[in-house]
């Protein structure tokens, strides 16, 4: 029996946690897929003026050697310029800390931002990496055989399900 | 018969070699791979690090500054050490074989060799004889293939008009000595065109062209009618002296393109020549000018299909030694 | 020393032997008898060939040991200790060497060289013009006379329809075989490959099948106009085949031999460029291919030879169109001629005919027979051992082989030239 957890109360959370930091007009900027879907809805919801970014980070991954290219690649869309902004970063689970290394070396190559602060739905257990959310909806204890995804349905409505990882 | 060596035991493509062999969806990736290499040509830093670390060697045995730049520039996109070097006839003249010159470089702890070469299957030569984890990239052998320009080309087919498989596409010109022509060929019947022609004299067409799957034509007209998209290519003036042709101006009335001529053509039919035009020789200057004649971003779009070429198949490669590893 | 060779299947297609028959050879290295000991004969040695078969050495109509000139591909030495290897004990060596035998010197020279090394007997063509150039005649005769078998122009083209025809009546005159390479050298222009669909999906130039018919033509007519005895080397065509049968139909003296590699090998064999297929003139179509077949079981083409070109490994190591043609064929020969037996194409009498009596025929040398009193040049080989080519296998200098990883049934064990025992395996 997968336990769910409620995805849009986590949300509620993460908005509210967000709300002090409005006031320094922070542009979003969301890493496909689940934190461009997370993203999309924080934009919305706290209706922030400037539009939403989006980032693809196959071609920063650590660990092209492994799984080589995957074709399914969408471009990384920033409309906005990033130099001497401030950043929010959103992703949908902080996990080992790797996309979010390799999310910030990219928006690096696009300019040079004036903060970066690293919004997550779920920030779980299992860092690689000396990466920590500054905000996060809620922290989840798992075990190394554990995995946690975000899904949208056609509606739009966001749903968290912890699986054991297969295989 | 030798298994094509393009492709390693799980079936993955670990040199470009030659576009036949392709499955329909490894065509597919590689645009799509391109597609989003674009976007990163437009940002200020045009770099990603996916080669970083690797070295790519550029062997051009045949003169040819665009295409070579072309492959210098999306290799150090992909953050790739690169080394060009031009050998060029002069050099072969000395008695180094070909074989000896890859030995040579491969010392250099090579990753990738760009290789373009007078002689066709010279690229398959070299692929046989690199160790398992180098990979081959064929910028033109003789006149075998020139994948990654046919891969170009479809790629700009599409982005003008998006469904192959309605697609009527006519090749104009010395399909002969062209390896662009078959690349092209190949690569068209491989996204599913259902009427691939090709339109010449008889001199300018290779024995049993049709079995490479396209119609053949003598007559602009005939091959020209209801055409999506004309590909043009380039004539080489010295085909008069081999008794290919008569006279450039025998070729021009019958097989130059003009506003006549493409007049039978779909009305939203794109044209295009991959370059240097011969003005006045294959293609009306009035024609080559319009807007119709998509010449333009070939150079960034040549430089994203090339990135996505390059990073395939050193991804393919990587991870066939991890496997092994 | 005297040898009698028992219990062996005697296979001589001259005599229409084809039965288990012993045979008896004396210290002169002749054969003294079949079948019978003669009375008061004593073998100084008896070798028991029992499962095996025991036929005339085998006649190769064209090998090249590549001495003199070309020393670094290959020797006299090396390959005619390959044929023997092979159960050759005849070659007949094209005048291309580099000088030409366009001199009795050359022509004994290269005689005199094989015979020093006691294994193959190596006949050689004499040049049909001076220095193969084809303008001026060469000394016909005097060759004749240094043991020449026949003339040629071999590769070198002979477009001077006039020179040609003069070169075809001098030797009428005394009734010398000319042996001719018909190929328009317009037409083959730069080309490696058949004009075909190979050719034009690998982006290599062609030689059309009119490179050949167009020269077969043009010698055909001469040959009529002038009488002389002619044979054609290495027909790679079935139109060239259909030319030949009707002039033979039509009573000219003409014979043609072919390559066992164009006997199983198209031009889809090419595959990915592999130069070991890279062949002169180029290996054709499925429908030629089989065209050369039937013209063998018919008679057509009476003689299937090796086109024997070693070479050393950079001649294949380039790309397709710059590597050198020709493949290292003395040690398939008899292999490639008995798997056509095995797929029904011919018997196997008249598959050892077409290499042993009928090439001597051709060359009219008294060899490749075992009758009474015939120099005992012996073949003898096991028919039912199985075997693979690889490249550790040859005993030539040249191991450009397509054939490297086929498998074949026989291979030969003895050979003997001159009633001595030269190979063993």
């Amino acid at each position: 029996m997968s336990p769910e957890i409620d995805a849009e109360a986590i949300l509620q959370n993460l908005e509210t946690a967000l709300q002090p930091m409005l006031s320094a007009k922070p542009i979003m900027i969301g890493i496909h897929s689940g934190g461009a879907w997370v993203a999309e809805q924080l934009h919305k919801d706290l209706n922030l003026p400037d539009p939403l970014g989006t980032l693809d980070i196959s071609f920063y991954r650590d660990d092209f050697t492994r799984i080589g290219m995957n074709p399914q690649v969408k471009a990384s869309e920033l409309p906005v310029d990033v130099d001497d902004q401030h950043i929010i970063l959103v992703d949908d689970v902080l996990h080992t800390g790797r996309t979010i290394r390799a999310a910030m070396n990219e928006i690096f190559d696009y300019g040079r931002p004036a903060s970066v602060t690293l919004a997550v739905l779920i920030e779980r257990s299992g860092h690689e990496l000396p990466i920590r959310a500054d905000v996060a909806g809620q922290f989840v204890e798992l075990t190394a055989t554990q995995h946690i995804k975000l899904s949208r349905d056609d509606a739009g409505h966001l749903q968290l399900v912890i699986q054991e990882t297969t295989g | 018969m030798t298994e094509d060596l393009q492709f390693d035991s799980a079936g993955r493509l670990r040199h470009l070699l030659t576009i036949e062999g392709l499955k329909r969806q490894t065509v597919t990736d590689i645009l799509d791979t391109a597609e989003s290499f674009i976007s990163v040509g437009e940002r200020e830093i045009k770099k990603v690090p996916l080669l970083r670390g690797k070295t790519v060697v550029n062997m051009f045995f045949e003169a040819s500054t665009r295409t070579r730049t072309t492959f210098e520039i999306a290799a150090k996109r992909l953050s790739a050490d690169v080394i060009n070097f031009n050998i060029g006839a002069s050099s072969t003249n000395k008695g180094e074989t070909l074989l000896d010159t890859v030995n040579n470089l491969e010392a250099m702890h090579t990753d990738l060799f760009v290789v373009r070469h007078i002689n066709s299957g010279a690229a398959y030569l070299v692929a046989k004889h690199v160790p398992p984890h180098v990979a081959i990239v064929n910028a033109g052998d003789g006149r075998h293939a020139h994948p990654t320009q046919a891969l170009l080309d479809a790629f700009t087919i599409r982005h003008y008009k998006k469904d192959f498989t309605r697609l009527k596409i006519a090749i104009v010109g010395d399909i002969l000595h062209s390896r662009v022509a078959r690349s092209l060929i190949h690569v068209l019947g491989i996204l599913g065109v259902p009427e691939i022609r090709v339109i010449a004299p008889k001199t300018l067409l290779p024995m049993n062209v049709e079995k490479l799957g396209v119609h053949a034509y003598h007559n602009m007209y005939e091959g020209l009618e209801d055409v999506d998209a004309v590909v043009m290519l380039r004539l080489q003036r010295e085909r008069m002296l081999g008794a290919l042709i008569p006279s450039e101006q025998e070729y021009f009335n019958l097989f130059g393109l003009t506003e006549e001529k493409l007049g039978v053509a779909k009305d939203d039919a794109i044209i295009m020549h991959p370059g240097p035009m011969n003005r006045g020789l294959e293609i009306d200057s009035s024609v080559a000018d319009s807007e119709r004649a998509v010449i333009l971003p070939q150079v960034s779009n040549g430089i994203a299909v090339r990135m996505a070429v390059m990073a395939m198949v050193m991804g393919n490669q990587a991870q066939a030694g991890e496997r092994k590893a | 020393m005297s040898l009698a060779i028992v219990n062996g299947h005697l296979l001589d297609p001259s005599h229409d032997v084809d039965t288990k028959r012993d045979l008896f050879i004396d210290d002169d290295g002749f054969v003294v008898a079949v079948g019978m000991a003669p009375d008061g004969f004593q073998a100084d040695k008896t070798l028991d060939v029992s499962g095996k078969i025991v036929c005339p050495g085998l006649v190769d109509l064209r090998a090249r040991p590549r001495e003199p000139g070309l020393e670094y591909k290959a020797t006299i030495e090396s390959e005619t200790a390959a044929a023997v290897s092979a159960g050759i004990t005849t070659m007949v060596c094209p005048p291309d060497t580099m000088p030409v035998i366009d001199t009795p010197a050359m022509a004994q020279m290269i005689q005199h060289r094989a015979w020093r090394f006691g294994m193959t007997f190596i006949h050689p063509l004499g040049a049909l013009t001076r220095e193969l150039a084809g303008t001026q005649l060469a000394d016909m005769e005097a060759l004749d006379e240094a043991g020449c078998v026949g003339f040629s122009n071999a590769l070198q083209p002979l477009t001077d329809t006039l020179v040609l025809r003069r070169a075809m009546e001098y030797a009428a005159s005394f009734d010398y075989t000319v042996f001719l390479h018909s190929e328009d050298p317009w037409l083959q222009a730069d080309g490696c490959v058949h004009e075909g669909e190979v050719g034009t999906r690998l982006g290599l130039t062609g030689i059309p099948e009119a490179a050949e018919t167009v020269a077969v033509a043009r010698d055909l007519a001469l040959i009529e106009q002038t009488s002389v005895r002619a044979h054609f080397c290495q027909l790679s065509s079935a139109r060239a085949i259909d030319m030949i049968r009707e002039a033979q139909d039509r009573g000219l003296a003409v014979s043609a031999d072919t390559t066992a590699h164009h006997l199983h090998l198209t031009e889809h064999d090419i595959g990915f460029f592999n130069t070991q297929c890279h062949v002169r003139p180029p290996l054709r179509s499925q429908r030629d291919r089989d065209a050369l077949r039937s013209a063998l079981k018919e008679g057509v083409v009476s003689a299937i030879c090796s086109d024997h070109q070693p070479h050393e490994a950079d001649a294949k190591l380039a790309p397709f169109s710059i590597s050198e043609p020709g493949v290292s064929g003395l040690e398939t020969l008899l292999p490639l001629t008995l798997k056509l037996v095995d797929e029904g194409s011919i018997d196997l009498t008249q598959a050892i005919a077409l290499l042993t009596s009928e090439p001597a025929n051709i060359i009219s040398v008294d060899t490749g027979h075992l009758g009474e009193g015939a120099t005992a040049d012996i073949c003898i080989f096991d028919p039912e051992v199985i075997w693979t080519l690889t490249d550790e296998y040859f005993v030539s200098r040249g191991h450009n082989s397509p054939f490297i990883g086929w498998e074949f049934r026989g291979q030969v064990t003895h050979t003997l030239v001159g009633g001595r025992l030269v190979f063993e395996r």
